[in-house]
Order: C-alpha cells, then structure tokens, then sequence
C-alpha cells in the first residue's frame, strides 16, 4: 500500500482528497442544512456545458466550468430568491441545457475525442499540479468566509426570516452559499466525477449531522468523513485496479450503511 | 406622556387591495396591547411593517420619534411557527445569539459580553441549564421560550408575539402566559392572538383590526372574570366587552 505513495500521481491524488475532503465538509454541510441539494444537483450538471466549452476554446478545465457554474449559481439564487415556487421546473431546464451544450462543443471541437467517463466518474489520479493550486486556493476563500461570517452564515441557514430582522443581508448570504457550492462542486467533479458529486456532498454530511449539535461541529467531523472515505476508496481503486470516484462512494455507502445500523440497533 | 411606538395615517395594499387603512395607533410604555381581528383582516401585515418586513407604502411607524426600521435593536419578535429546522445541528445559546444585529468591528463569532446576556436572556425564560442542549432535543414549549429570550437578548423596549400559542401543547400554553405575566410587569408587549384568554387576563388594551383598527381600552373596565385556567369562547369576551361597547364601534 504504501509504495503506490512512492509515485508523483498517487502524491497529487492524495493531496488532492485531502484538501476536497475539507472543502465538501464545509460546503456540504451548508448545501445540507440548507435544503440545496438538488440546486447543487443543477450546477454539477449544468457545469458540464463549461467543460465543453472550455474544452473547445482551448482554455483551463477548471476555469471554464467554474465560470459556467458560478454563472448558473447566480442564475438559480435569483430565480430561488424571487419565486421559489418554480424553482424545480426551473432546475430541470439549466440542468438539461447545460449539459446539451457540453455535448455539442465537445462534438464541435475539431479532432478531440474526449473521454466523457473521466467527466462522469472522475479522474483523481490524473491529477496535476495546477489543479491542487485551483483546489487550495478555493478552500482558503472557503475557509476564510465561513470563519469571517460564520454568525451571518449560520443565522441565515437556520431562520433566515428572523436573520433579515436582526439586519443580516439575506440574499447576499443566499447567493454566496451557492457560488462556493457551484466551484466545490466543479472541483469534486474532477476527483469523484458528475454523477457521484452529491453523493460526496451528502453521505458524509448525513451522518455528521446526527453526531453533531452545532453547525462548525458539523462541518469538521463530514470534512473527517469524507477525507476517510476519499482516502480508503482511493488505495482500494489503486490496488484493484478499479474506478477511482464510483470506488469511493461504494466505500463511503458501505460506512452509512454500517453507521445506520448502528443507529438503528442504538435507539431501539 | 410621549408614545413608545407611534403609528401613524398608515396605509397599505397588496397589488390593488387595500389591507389597512388610515391606522393610527399610540403604544405607551408598559401597555399590554392585544391584536384580535378575522383572518386576512391585516394583523400580520401590521406586524410585518412595524418589523420592517414589508416596506411602509404611506405613513410613519416610529419608536420613541425615529422610525421602527432605523432601531432593530429595541423591537424583540417572537414567530408564530418555532418548529422550523428542528434537525438543525444548532445550540439553544447559539439560537438566542442570533437575536441581536451584529457589533461593528466584531469579526470572529461572538463576545465574551454577548455569550454572558444571552445566558442572562435564557434565565429569563426559565431555561438556564439548555444552553448548551441541541435545539431539537427540547419541547414545543420549551422552544417558544428560547425563541422569547433570543427576542428579549437584544434587550428590546417592546416584545411583539405572533400567535405565541397556537403550536404549542396546553401545559406549554400556560407556562407562557405565565412568562408573558412577568414579562409584561417590564416590558411593552404587543400580542397577535387568537387566544381570548390572553385578552381577558392580561392585556389592558385591544385592537381590533379588520382593514380599519378600533382600540379598546380595557384598563378602566372592571375585569369581571377570573380566567386563572379556563378559556374563554368569544361570545364570552363580546358580552364582556359589550358592556361600554360604543354603538359606532365597527367591531
């Protein structure tokens, strides 16, 4: 196990899960408690028209796609902030046109025959250097608005009507918790893939949410869970030779399995 | 004497409905004002603009001469539903620190002094030993009442409660009357309730706001009833009030 650390792809894959570990530990807590799931569902998917672009514009992966999700973030907070009652309907449209326009830049791109497995299911171990810079530099904004406006964070996510009250810029605090979800998102995409993101967003969480009485709490012990999933699942897919991101939710499914039992057996 | 609270030629309406006309409206210090009024007859839409929720389209709402929305501080509010988020990993200290707008030049969390009221705040309300209990883990009751300090934590001049009873059990309902008592020997309260029998124990004025507000003063009335456990059904409270009711009253 420990000569795969020998090689510069598992050092990067390593880092790599340690520093998304902590990121989806905060952002998924937030994304959790407050009921965003599935409009974290939505950029995931719509940040795939970003890859497409990017890819045929010939410009950085992670760039392309964060602006895309940042931009469909904006987007959704908006629509969420002045008609919640459409707002699925409205998910449902960016989420399939985003992808569309994935798929028609990557078939527009001349002679590129791009691999939309590694999008799906992610590529931890085809990780660079310029994608740790990307990862770092995005949990040091993460880390330093959630401790800077941690009481605005935490009083909008648990009564936001009474947060408006007290002078708390509601909406701003809104739309910020989705753009840091929209680029943790992109991010996990790269190391988990599309189709599991939210499952790294949500299955640590849950189970932190029950352990936890406050939101920091929260946010420390899913980063815990998520970096011991990140890590097992990824020398499981190293030594059997499977796919990185789906090894990982399986593992991190069978400790929730193991955990609800537990719990079930507990409060019996 | 000068008013409290001060409403004054307010008017409001939703696209072209008119909710409330022409609403004047003295709250002295200590009064213990009662909101009665059928569904839809713009109780909660007075509460909202007093609380800066919705924007006052004509007219003034100030407190103490400056206008409601300028001193957030000095209006404590208790919502009517405290059964939102009960899985939210959040401490009942955590909740009542909420209360207060946040200090300027405070970055990190909360103060030292901040920490120190708002225990204050909860011993208030007969909850010292919840601080550090998960907000799910305490009762309906109990719950409404971490919801009374986290209002009172701002040290407010006036408490306003939206229907503080209706979700709540029945010995909940009287450990809050009970705390309303207390309170009110204090502080101005401003009550939006169905509950007659808030009215008849403890308020000493009532509003009846149905688009137009009529105002009973009930402090120079005789209370005829004793109302320490029974409710009162409205019928009840008409023939009480109807005693010195006005023949114009509109109510």
């Amino acid at each position: 196990m420990l000569e795969a650390l020998s090689y510069d792809f598992m050092q990067n894959a390593l880092v790599a899960s340690i520093l998304l570990s902590i990121c989806a530990g905060i952002i998924g807590s937030l994304i959790v408690v407050n009921r965003m799931v599935f409009l974290a569902g939505g950029i995931a998917h719509t940040s795939y028209g970003g890859i497409g672009m990017a890819i045929y514009f010939g410009i950085p992966i992670f760039l392309g796609a964060s602006v895309f999700a940042v931009g469909a973030a904006i987007l959704i907070a908006m629509i969420s902030l002045k008609q919640k009652g459409r707002i699925d309907t409205f998910i449902g449209l960016i989420w399939a046109v985003g992808m569309a326009i994935g798929v028609i830049f990557v078939d527009l791109t001349p002679g590129y025959n791009v691999d939309l497995m590694s999008y799906l299911f992610g590529s931890i171990l085809a990780i660079g250097r310029e994608d740790l810079y990307f990862i770092a530099t995005l949990l040091v904004v993460i880390l330093t608005t959630v401790s800077l406006w941690y009481r605005e964070i935490l009083a909008v996510s648990y009564d936001s009507e009474y947060a408006a009250l007290r002078g708390v810029h509601v909406k701003l605090f809104y739309t910020l918790i989705l753009i840091l979800s929209a680029l943790t998102v992109v991010v996990a995409i790269k190391i988990v893939g599309l189709i599991l993101v939210i499952a790294l967003l949500t299955i640590p969480i849950y189970m932190a949410e029950k352990l936890s009485s406050t939101l920091a709490g929260m946010m420390f012990i899913s980063s815990l869970l998520s970096l011991l999933f990140t890590t097992v699942g990824l020398f499981l897919s190293y030594n059997y030779n499977l796919t990185s991101g789906a090894t990982i939710i399986l593992v991190a499914a069978a400790f929730l399995a193991a955990f609800s039992i537990v719990d079930f057996l507990r409060h019996r | 004497m000068r008013p409290l609270l001060e409403i004054k030629n307010l008017y409001f309406s939703y696209d072209e409905q008119r909710v409330l006309e022409d609403i004047n409206l003295d709250i002295y210090e200590k009064d213990f004002l009662s909101i009665i009024g059928p569904n839809g007859g713009g109780k909660s839409t007075l509460l909202k603009l007093i609380l800066g929720i919705n924007k006052i389209q004509s007219g003034t709402i100030s407190i103490e001469g400056k206008p409601s929305t300028k001193c957030l501080n000095d209006i404590g509010y208790v919502p009517q539903n405290t059964n939102i988020n009960i899985d939210f990993p959040i401490k009942v200290l955590e909740v009542i620190l909420m209360g207060r707008t946040k200090e300027k030049g405070l970055f990190f969390g909360y103060s030292k002094a901040e920490k120190k009221n708002a225990q204050i705040a909860l011993e208030k309300v007969g909850l010292k030993e919840f601080a550090n209990k998960k907000i799910g883990s305490l009762s309906g009751g109990q719950r409404q009442r971490v919801m009374i300090a986290r209002a009172l934590f701002s040290n407010p001049k006036i408490l306003l409660f939206d229907e503080p009873t209706s979700s709540i059990d029945v010995k909940g309902q009287k450990e809050i009357y009970q705390l309303l008592k207390r309170l009110s020997e204090e502080l101005t309260v401003v009550v939006v309730s169905h509950d007659i029998s808030i009215i008849l124990e403890y308020a000493t004025k009532v509003a009846y706001i149905n688009r137009t507000l009529v105002l009973h003063d009930l402090d120079t009335k005789e209370r005829k009833f004793n109302t320490k456990d029974t409710h009162f059904c409205e019928v009840e409270l008409l023939n009480l009030l109807g005693n010195s009711h006005k023949k114009d009253c509109s109510c």
